[in-house]
C-alpha cells in the first residue's frame, strides 16, 4: 500500500486552492480461489479503481513434482502422469509424451514400427479429445463473459465424447489410453459406432454454439479489441496454439512438421482476422477455436473413412523398455498449444530426465503485458481467452 | 384494517391503540409472507427455466412434483447455516446492509396495486413513493460492500452504486411521459386509465411504447440482472458485494432480488401493461384482478429470467455508456415530443 500518488483525471473547480485528491492504488489477490482463473492461478493485481495497473502471475498452487517423479518411474509409468498435466485434454498428453519416448528411441538407433491401424486411432481419438478441450473453453469463456447457458450446451457433447473414451479405455478424464508403440486397446465396435454418431450431428452443434455466442452483440462489444496481442509479442513469449493462430500467426505443428499421419489429412489452419476488432484480440483467439473444432471434425470423419481394417494395436516392445544413453525432444500440437518432452537418458529403465514444455505456462505469461492498463472485466475475459489449464502449468 | 379486526369476536374488547398496532403488525406479517412465498416461487421457477434453457431438468425431487419445495429445503438450510461474520468487518453497517436491501423491496409492496381495493396503501404518491423505496436497496448494497472489508466486496458495492444511481434517471424519466398523461402519481389512477379494450394501454401508445423498453431495460439494472449484473458479477468479483455474506443474511439479498424483481415487474406492469385490466372489458370482473395483475407481473419477471440465461454481460464502462448517452437522451426527447403534443393538442 506505499503507491501514493495524486490523482490525475479529478479536476480540481478553478480557482479552488484545495490540495488535489490523494488516491491510493489498490493491491488485490485474484485467486488462488477466484472464479475466472480457472483453477488454483493467483494473480497479483494492482488496481486503480476499474483499471489494472500491473499484473503478476503466481505459480505453483498446483505443484506435484511430475517432472521429478519422472526420474523415478520406467517410461511406461510415467504415461499416467502425463494424464494429471492437460487433464482437458490428458490423450493429448499421453500421446505427446509417448510420440517423444518412440522419437527418442528412433534417434538413438532403435526401431519402432507403430502399426497403421494404430496410427489411425492415435488420431481419432486425439482429435476428439482436441474437440472436447476446445468445448470447455468455449462453455468456460462464456462463464467468463457472463453467458451462462454455452457451458451446459458444450457440456452436453462433451459428455458423448466421455463416453465414447470411457468404451474405449474406461476412464473418463485420466485415461493413459496411448502407450510407447501404439495404444493400449483396440477401440470397440459400439465406441466406433458412438464416433459415426458424433460425426454426424457434431456440425449441427457448432452451430448451435455460433448462435449462442459467437454473433451475440454484447459478447462482441466485450471481446473485440480487448487484450489484443500481436504476433511479434506473441512470438517473444512463446505462446502457441490457438493463442498464437488467434494472433494471425498460421503455425500449427500437424502441418509445419506434420507428425503421426497427419500429413495424409486434408484440413485448414484457422488464425484470427480480426473480422470483428483488432488481429489478435480475445474474439480472435475464441473464434479460431471454435474454427479448429469443425477441422478436428474433419479429420476424424476422414480417418473414420480410411481407417484400414483392424489389426494390431501395439508395436513390437521389449517388456521392459530401456532407452540407450542419449537424448530427445519432441513436441506436438495440443489443444493448447506446443507441447514438448525432453527426455535425457542414461539407459536405464527410468530417464534420467523428463523436462516438459507445456503450452499453457507460456500462454499464461503473456498476461503481464496484456493486462496492463485493462479493465478488471477485460482482465477476466483475456484470461479465459488464454484458456489456462493450471495442471499443466504447475506440472 | 383495524376496524375488521374490532369487529372480531375476540379482540373487540380491546382499546383502539392496540387495534391499531395490531393491524400494522398485521399487515405487515402478510406482505413479508406474500414476498417470502413469493421470493421461494420465483427462485424456484429461475431454476426450472435455467434448467430448461440449459438442457437439463432443474430441482427434481424435493416436494414430489418436479422439486416445488426446493426453495422451502433451501430456505431451512440457509437457516440452520453457521452465520460467519469477517473478522476485521464494520459490524453495524455489515449487519443492516441485508436488512436494507429487504426493506426496499419490503416497503415497496406497501403500494402495489393488486385491485382497486387490493391494495396495501392507497398513496397518492404511489410511484414516487415506490422511485424512493427502492432507492434503500443500494444503500444496502453500499454498506454490504464497505462493512464486509473485503476487497471485491467493496468493487460490488462502487459499482452497484454508480450503477442503480445512474440507471434510476432513465427509469424516473421513462415513467414521466404516463404520469403526465394521467396527471397522478396514484398507481390506481394510472390503472383506472388504461381501462377497457386493450388498445387503451399505454404500451400502445407509440411514445409510451418508447418509454416502456427503456423501462424494462433500465429496471433491469435497477434490480441488478443480467446483462447488468455488474454488483455481483460472479466470475469477475467473486461473489460482488454479498461475498462475505452466509446463512440468513445471505438470504435476505437473494429474497430481496427476487422480491425487487416483482416489484419493478408490478410497476411495469401497473404504468405500462393495464395493471389488473384483462384487455377484454367481458374479463374484467372485481374477483379476477388480483390474479390478471400478478400473472402479467409474473410474464415480466419470466422475461427477466429468460433474459439472465441467455446474454452475457456488459463491461462498466459499457453500462453507463447505455445509460448516459443512449437511454437518457431518448427518454429527455420522448418526454419533451410528449410535452409538445399533449400542449398542441389540447
Amino acid at each position: 500500500m506505499t503507491d501514493v500518488r495524486p490523482h490525475q483525471d479529478i479536476a480540481t473547480p478553478a480557482g479552488d486552492i484545495a490540495k488535489p485528491i490523494k488516491s491510493e492504488l489498490l493491491h488485490i489477490n485474484m485467486g488462488p480461489q477466484h472464479p475466472s482463473t480457472h483453477g488454483v492461478l493467483r494473480l497479483f493485481i494492482t488496481t486503480d479503481g476499474e483499471m489494472v495497473t500491473k499484473v503478476v502471475p503466481y505459480l505453483g498452487y498446483l505443484h506435484r513434482c511430475a517432472e521429478k517423479i519422472a526420474e523415478g518411474n520406467t517410461y511406461h509409468q510415467y504415461i499416467i502422469y502425463t494424464d494429471r498435466m492437460d487433464y482437458l485434454a490428458a490423450m493429448n498428453c499421453n500421446w505427446t509424451y509417448c510420440l517423444a519416448v518412440e522419437n527418442t528411441l528412433r534417434s538413438l538407433g532403435v526401431e519402432v514400427e507403430i502399426p497403421e491401424y494404430a496410427e489411425y486411432v492415435r488420431v481419432i481419438i486425439g482429435e476428439l479429445n482436441r474437440i472436447a478441450s476446445h468445448l470447455i473453453a468455449f462453455g468456460t469463456y462464456g462463464l467468463d463473459i457472463g453467458a451462462m447457458t454455452p457451458f451446459f450446451h458444450a457440456l452436453r457433447e462433451r459428455e458423448a465424447i466421455l463416453n465414447i473414451f470411457e468404451k474405449v479405455c474406461g476412464a473418463r478424464l485420466m485415461y493413459s489410453y496411448y502407450d510407447v508403440g501404439g495404444v493400449k486397446w483396440d477401440i470397440p465396435d459400439d465406441a466406433m459406432d458412438e464416433i459415426k454418431l458424433f460425426i454426424d450431428l457434431f456440425p449441427a452443434k457448432l452451430d448451435e454454439y455460433n448462435e449462442l455466442l459467437t454473433g451475440n452483440k454484447i459478447f462482441v462489444e466485450r471481446t473485440a479489441n480487448v487484450g489484443v496481442l500481436d504476433a511479434a509479442t506473441c512470438i517473444d513469449y512463446g505462446c502457441t496454439g490457438p493463442v498464437l493462430r488467434g494472433s494471425g500467426v498460421k503455425h500449427d505443428l500437424r502441418k509445419d512438421d506434420p507428425y503421426s499421419i497427419y500429413d495424409r489429412f486434408d484440413f485448414d489452419i484457422p488464425v484470427g482476422t480480426g473480422t470483428v476488432g483488432t488481429v489478435g484480440d480475445c474474439w480472435d483467439r475464441y473464434h479460431v477455436r471454435m474454427l479448429e473444432m469443425y477441422e478436428s471434425w474433419r479429420i476424424i470423419q476422414q480417418a473414420v473413412d480410411r481407417i484400414p481394417p483392424r489389426g494390431e494395436v501395439m508395436a513390437k516392445m521389449p517388456k521392459n523398455l530401456k532407452v540407450p544413453p542419449g537424448q530427445g525432444y519432441y513436441r506436438a500440437e495440443n489443444p493448447k498449444g506446443e507441447m514438448g518432452f525432453y527426455i535425457i537418458s542414461d539407459g536405464g529403465t527410468v530417464p534420467f530426465r523428463c523436462k516438459t514444455r507445456s503450452p499453457a505456462f507460456h500462454n499464461l505469461h503473456i498476461i503481464e503485458h496484456v493486462g496492463k492498463g485493462q479493465m478488471i472485466s477485460d482482465l477476466c475475459a483475456t484470461i479465459g481467452s488464454l484458456d489456462l489449464v493450471l495442471g499443466e502449468i504447475d506440472r | 384494517m383495524h376496524e375488521t379486526l374490532s369487529n372480531l369476536p375476540l379482540l373487540s374488547g380491546l382499546p383502539a391503540q392496540v387495534l391499531v398496532v395490531l393491524a400494522m403488525v398485521s399487515a405487515g406479517g402478510i406482505i413479508l409472507g406474500c414476498i417470502a412465498v413469493g421470493g421461494m416461487f420465483f427462485i424456484w421457477s429461475e431454476r426450472k427455466v435455467a434448467g430448461y434453457i440449459q438442457s437439463r431438468y432443474g430441482p427434481m425431487y424435493v416436494g414430489g412434483w418436479h422439486g416445488v419445495l426446493q426453495s422451502l429445503a433451501d430456505g431451512v438450510k440457509l437457516l440452520l447455516k453457521e452465520d460467519i461474520w469477517p473478522e476485521k468487518a464494520d459490524k453495524p453497517l455489515w449487519r443492516m446492509a441485508p436488512l436494507l436491501v429487504f426493506l426496499g423491496a419490503f416497503l415497496s409492496f406497501v403500494v402495489l396495486p393488486f385491485g382497486p381495493n387490493f391494495v396495501g396503501a392507497n398513496l397518492d404518491i404511489g410511484l414516487f413513493y415506490v422511485m424512493a423505496t427502492s432507492s434503500l436497496v443500494v444503500m444496502g448494497v453500499i454498506s454490504a460492500g464497505w462493512g464486509s472489508n473485503n476487497k471485491w466486496a467493496l468493487y460490488g458495492a462502487l459499482r452497484g452504486a454508480a450503477q442503480v444511481i445512474s440507471y434510476e434517471i432513465p427509469l424516473g424519466l421513462a415513467l414521466l411521459p404516463v404520469v403526465m398523461s394521467t396527471g397522478s402519481l396514484n398507481l390506481g389512477t394510472i390503472i383506472q386509465a388504461q381501462a377497457g379494450w386493450i388498445h387503451n394501454w399505454h404500451l400502445l401508445n407509440p411514445l409510451f411504447f418508447v418509454s416502456f423498453w427503456i423501462y424494462v431495460i433500465s429496471s433491469l439494472a435497477e434490480v441488478n440482472r443480467v446483462p447488468f449484473d455488474l454488483p455481483e458479477t460472479e466470475s469477475e468479483l467473486v461473489s460482488g458485494y454479498h461475498t462475505e455474506y452466509t446463512g440468513m443474511k445471505f438470504a435476505f439479498f437473494f429474497l430481496g432480488e427476487y422480491a425487487d424483481m416483482f416489484v419493478v415487474s408490478a410497476i411495469g406492469v401497473t404504468v405500462f401493461l393495464g395493471g389488473w385490466y384483462s384487455g377484454i372489458p367481458a374479463l374484467d370482473v372485481p374477483a379476477l384482478f388480483p390474479l390478471i395483475f400478478i400473472l402479467k407481473s409474473f410474464f415480466l419477471v419470466f422475461v427477466q429470467i429468460w433474459l439472465r440465461w441467455t446474454l452475457p454481460r456488459l463491461r462498466v464502462d459499457q453500462l453507463m455508456y447505455v445509460c448516459w448517452k443512449v437511454f437518457i437522451p431518448i427518454a429527455l426527447a420522448n418526454l419533451l415530443l410528449y410535452g409538445v403534443i399533449r400542449t398542441v393538442l389540447s
